[in-house]
């Protein structure tokens, strides 16, 4: 086998130009194919990481009424769904790949809230300790809530940076007071999404996802949320998990639980628990880049296979040019396998060689074009083995019909004809 | 001790809808250690026999036995490695590989028996040097002169220890000088006891071995009594 490659390295060389001409199918194909799986890749992976955020695997698990979210601004307290309890809580915590969980109660639209004269009309939260860390908040000035503000029931709030600008017009609010549904709040802290866990925003969409939240958001302690608002609301739940992807399962894991346990009766409820997964987002937007790419590796797929034919065409002649020679070999005790063996080695060197040129030339025009076109790209080290044992089998597929000639072939014919 | 025995051998061409009998009834023994040429002009069939006993082709119908073994039916492959154990071939236009040295062109027919790497050097550099060309290792073919290629093409064929060495025209491609160097060194092998069968048209080389046999029309005839030593040659 060693020989046989050698001996087919030795006629490549020789025919240099006839070689390269041969390969040029099979190279432009893998070149197109790892260009553009390299850019599906890159581009998967940017709209995962602007989706989630990179790292803040959250999954938000909030009460539905009939498929969509229920909201309590204008809504009372929903009929047949019960408080999450501590237990609850714990068998959350227990689900596979779930780090933390944070209960909240929440108001999409606050309403009468108030400093001085400029009303807020952000959303408005009831968290408890385990909410800011779940979602990556910071606390950026003042300070955060303590024990001794979730067992006092204290009136005191944190604002993010939205609110900042929107309610205070941009000044220090720490130690300020606002009024929240009649009452007296202090303003202890400021809070934001830190650095690495913030989405970008790259479409339309999220853009208005994005601006509903612009008027920032306004947290207090859950112990204090039925001061200002109504005792026992069935909370939402966020889960922090241990990985991207077991966002999905585990999102499903806590909803079902969630349904199962707090719903009564869930069979004809109208209400039920569902997980708002980005990755499944995520994935969705994934699967419309991927369908689009699909159609381009079936168009560069036609160039390997043209190039397989042209490699089947160039052993042919290559197999009546050495006819001289394969009869010798046969007349002098080759067996049909050796001569076949040497040929198909022949084609798939030919062809493997092709495919790591092409590989490399792939790598280099997609980095060209993420340069130009702002366009990430990935490598897959994957995308690149396949893509070379592909090449390889062309080699062997095309090579196959040539090769068998060549095993076939009569030692008299072959040495008469010279 | 007879190394082959052919028996009523025939053999028939399609040419057209009619089939043509290149050979009829051929009828011949070579024994261990005869010196054998078979004349004939082109066209006799005597290229066909050669194949025949070179198992390159197969008879329409006769025996055939090579080494006590019947022939018959034996397939593509078994027919390889008798040629490659039993048969050493020289051909008219030497038939090197020209990509090959001069070694590796005599070391072919041990990589095909299975003999390991460097022993299959070894035996080749050998041969090389029973043929006088211990310094034209590392030359290619078209390096070397005709009758230098023909006489490594000997060692190719020697190399593999074979019990009979065929030789189709051994002379034909080459000058007179190189031609009667070729004969010397088969009356040599043939000293050692090489068992040589040789084709030719030429009556002067076919004059160098010890029986000669004549082929005209697809019949073999014994030729008219010549044999003795070639002692003229040298």
């Amino acid at each position: 086998m060693r020989e046989n490659i050698a001996l087919a390295f030795q006629g490549i060389w020789s025919h240099k130009m006839r070689s390269v001409l041969t390969m040029l199918g099979i190279i432009i194909g893998i070149a197109a194919i790892i260009t553009i799986v390299s850019t599906i890749q890159g581009t998967n992976e940017q709209i995962k990481e602007n989706l989630i955020g990179a790292g803040n695997n959250v999954v938000t698990v909030q009460l539905n009424q009939n498929g969509y979210t229920y909201d309590m601004s204008w809504n009372s307290i929903p009929d047949g769904v019960r408080v999450v309890t501590d237990q609850t809580r714990q068998e959350l915590e227990s689900i596979d790949h779930v780090e933390k969980v944070s209960l909240y109660t929440s108001r999409n639209y606050a309403q009468q809230v108030f400093y001085k004269n400029t009303s807020f009309n952000g959303e408005m939260y009831g968290v408890d300790e385990n909410y800011l860390s779940v979602y990556g908040y910071q606390v950026k000035s003042g300070r955060g809530f303590t024990k001794a503000d979730y067992e006092g029931c204290r009136k005191v709030v944190l604002v993010d940076t939205n609110a900042v600008t929107s309610l205070f017009g941009g000044e220090d609010p720490v130690d300020k007071t606002v009024e929240i549904q009649g009452d007296v709040y202090t303003v202890v802290g400021v809070v934001a999404l830190s650095e690495e866990f913030a989405p970008t925003i790259t479409s339309m969409r999220d853009y208005q996802l994005y601006a509903d939240t612009s008027s920032g958001a306004i947290y207090m302690p859950d112990t204090t949320w039925p001061t200002g608002y109504r005792f026992d609301e069935p909370q939402n739940v966020a889960i922090k998990v241990d990985s991207t992807d077991a966002m999905t399962t585990a999102g499903k894991a806590a909803a079902d639980l969630l349904t199962e346990n707090q719903i009564v009766d869930p069979d004809n409820s109208e209400f039920d628990y569902r997980s708002q997964d980005m990755l499944e987002q995520a994935q969705q937007l994934q699967k419309m880049s991927e369908s689009t790419n699909t159609q381009l590796i079936w168009i560069a797929s036609i160039s390997l296979l043209v190039g397989g034919i042209g490699v089947m065409n160039i052993m042919l002649v290559s197999v009546t040019e050495r006819t001289a020679e394969i009869g010798l070999k046969k007349a002098i005790g080759a067996k049909k396998k050796r001569i076949l063996l040497q040929f198909l080695t022949e084609s798939a060197v030919l062809t493997s060689l092709g495919g790591i040129i092409g590989v490399v030339s792939g790598i280099i025009l997609a980095q060209l074009i993420s340069s130009m076109m702002q366009i990430p790209v990935s490598i897959s080290p994957p995308a690149i083995v396949i893509a070379v044992v592909f090449s390889t089998l062309i080699g062997v597929i095309f090579g196959m019909l040539p090769a068998i000639q060549a095993a076939n072939l009569n030692p008299i014919e072959a040495l008469r004809r010279d | 001790m007879a190394i082959l025995t052919l028996t009523d051998i025939c053999k028939d061409y399609q040419q057209g809808k009619e089939a043509v009998r290149v050979l009829k009834n051929i009828n011949l023994t070579v024994e261990k250690g005869e010196y054998i040429a078979i004349m004939g002009p082109s066209g006799s069939g005597k290229t066909t026999l050669m194949n025949i006993i070179g198992c390159l082709d197969v008879p329409t119908s006769g025996t055939y036995v090579l080494d006590g073994k019947d022939l018959k039916d034996l397939s593509d492959d078994a027919l390889a490695d008798i040629r490659n154990t039993h048969l050493g071939f020289v051909f008219q236009s030497f038939h090197l590989l020209p990509k090959m040295n001069a070694l590796d062109n005599v070391a072919l027919p041990l990589l095909y028996a299975g003999v390991p790497q460097k022993e299959r050097r070894e035996r080749a550099a050998e041969a090389l040097k029973s043929v006088g060309l211990e310094d034209r290792m590392t030359h290619l073919p078209n390096q070397m002169s005709g009758g230098q290629c023909q006489r490594v093409a000997i060692a190719r064929a020697m190399v593999g220890k074979p019990d009979l060495l065929l030789a189709d025209e051994p002379t034909g491609a080459l000058d007179s000088k190189s031609g009667s160097q070729i004969m010397e060194i088969f009356r040599r092998l043939n000293d050692e006891g090489m068992t040589i069968l040789m084709i030719t048209h030429d009556a002067g080389i076919a004059e160098c071995a010890d029986k000669v046999y004549k082929i005209l029309d697809g019949e073999l005839h014994t030729g008219d009594g010549k044999g003795g030593s070639t002692d003229e040659e040298a």
